[in-house]
């Protein structure tokens, strides 16, 4: 399969990137592991492609008492970094040794992958129990968006046309705090059938985001009641699983990572003493 | 386009379009890296770029710009196989051998980044790899051996 016609610049600063963005037919090109897929079956037909790759919108740190991830760096990276270690921040390698294979992994970015908001991803679910923030960058300035205000429909976003998404802001839980990322996973494509991340807090107080049963990632408001709230989602089914089954396999997933999250809380006061 | 391919320094013209595969093999002449299922699944195209194993028809060759590319052609030295490509042979890692590119090249960046991978980190990380005919278990032993005499105990 090839791709059709397609113009391409590779944007060598986040300015020209923005600049080459007012073209209404443009489109983000990172890491390509979603993109260039989309481009081969001609679902997505782009005037312009718009090649992000070489900006320096890469790594892991902790700056400013908060945990900044560019949006470049790739899914193996966050696996490896020393900066995540922290059973409290376990969650995030644990979610992206999951992801995709290997390969997909050395070059899928973080960005690439949140800004493509595929209903069944891993990482959304995630972001949205570590609070995490979107810094979304465009030509007027910048931005911040919680993740869970993020995502906002099947591959649909907040990003606005000529806006890219530049890095991922994760406030660090406090000493003794858990998280844990579960999935089940559709065994031939990998994505989630349902998922849940989970993250609690020293005073036991617990924040879960769910993936893969609706159309977008969301909040569980109340994650006591998992079974309760699950009940008022409009989960949905298809022919690799019934409604009924992936609300069964989300009150399970959430019920494990809350679980796990629990666990890890001691490990974490170990760790940070 | 410039990028260095198995060590020698490459210019290629191409369209945006071009995949990474196609410039290789129908632009180089690289045969190794096979089209197999061509949506990213199956792992039969996997080079290595800048060390790590990607998948080569889920890249535009335009992304490669100034990179290191290794294909299957570009890992024997001098004549030597590659210590991988040898445990494969040895360990019965290949049948049909259509799938054996991906699997090695996979195989290399695992062990670049494990030195001692158990049973369980070699079958994840050939996730992204099908065999169709040999199963994997050969291969498997071959990626244990290949391991094994890099850290001298086999």
């Amino acid at each position: 399969m090839i791709p059709a016609e397609v113009e391409y610049v590779r944007a060598g600063s986040l300015e020209d990137a923005l600049d080459a963005l007012a073209d209404p037919e443009a489109k983000v090109l990172a890491g390509g592991q979603s993109l260039v897929s989309v481009l081969k079956l001609r679902l997505v037909r782009p005037r312009l492609l718009v090649d992000i790759g070489g900006l320096e919108l890469r790594g892991v740190e902790l700056r400013d008492g908060e945990l900044r991830i560019g949006a470049l760096t790739v899914w193996d990276e966050l696996v490896e970094a020393s900066e995540l270690r922290r059973p409290a921040l376990a969650a995030i390698p644990e979610c992206a040794a999951g992801v995709g294979d290997l390969q997909v992994r050395n070059r899928g970015t973080i960005g690439g992958s949140l800004a493509h908001a595929d209903p069944a991803s891993d990482l959304p679910a995630l972001t949205i129990a570590l609070g995490a923030s979107f810094v979304l960058r465009s030509p007027e300035g910048e931005r911040a968006v919680p993740a869970e205000d993020f995502f906002q429909g099947p591959f649909l976003t907040a990003l606005l046309p000529q806006e890219l998404l530049t890095e991922i802001v994760v406030p660090p839980p406090p000493a003794g705090s858990g998280s844990a990322y579960e999935s089940i996973e559709h065994p031939a494509s990998g994505f989630a059938l349902a998922g849940a991340g989970a993250l609690v807090l020293p005073d036991g107080t617990r924040s879960v985001g769910v993936t893969g049963v609706s159309g977008h990632p969301f909040r569980l408001d109340s994650p006591d009641e998992a079974e309760a709230m699950l009940a008022g989602v409009d989960v949905f089914g298809d022919h690799f699983a019934s409604a009924e089954y992936r609300r069964r396999l989300a009150e399970v997933t959430v019920r494990r990572a809350l679980a796990r999250a629990e666990q890890r809380r001691e490990e974490d006061e170990r760790w940070t003493a | 386009m410039n990028l260095v391919v198995n060590g020698e320094p490459r210019t290629l013209d191409v369209e945006a379009r071009t995949l990474l595969v196609h410039a290789l093999r129908d632009g180089l002449g690289l045969t190794g890296a096979h089209i197999g299922c061509d949506t990213s699944q199956c792992g039969a195209c996997t080079i290595l770029l800048d060390g790590r194993a990607v998948k080569s028809c889920t890249l535009l060759t335009v992304q490669a710009e100034g990179t290191e590319v290794t294909t299957i052609e570009g890992l024997a030295r001098d004549g030597e196989l590659h210590p991988v490509q040898r445990a494969f042979i040895e360990h019965h890692g290949l049948q049909c051998g259509f799938c054996t590119p991906g699997m090695i090249l996979t195989a290399v960046d695992l062990l670049e980044r494990h030195s001692d991978p158990d049973d369980e980190t070699i079958r994840r990380s050939l996730r992204g790899n099908l065999c169709r005919c040999t199963g994997y278990h050969g291969i498997v032993e071959a990626i244990r051996a290949a391991a094994g005499e890099r850290n001298g105990t086999s």
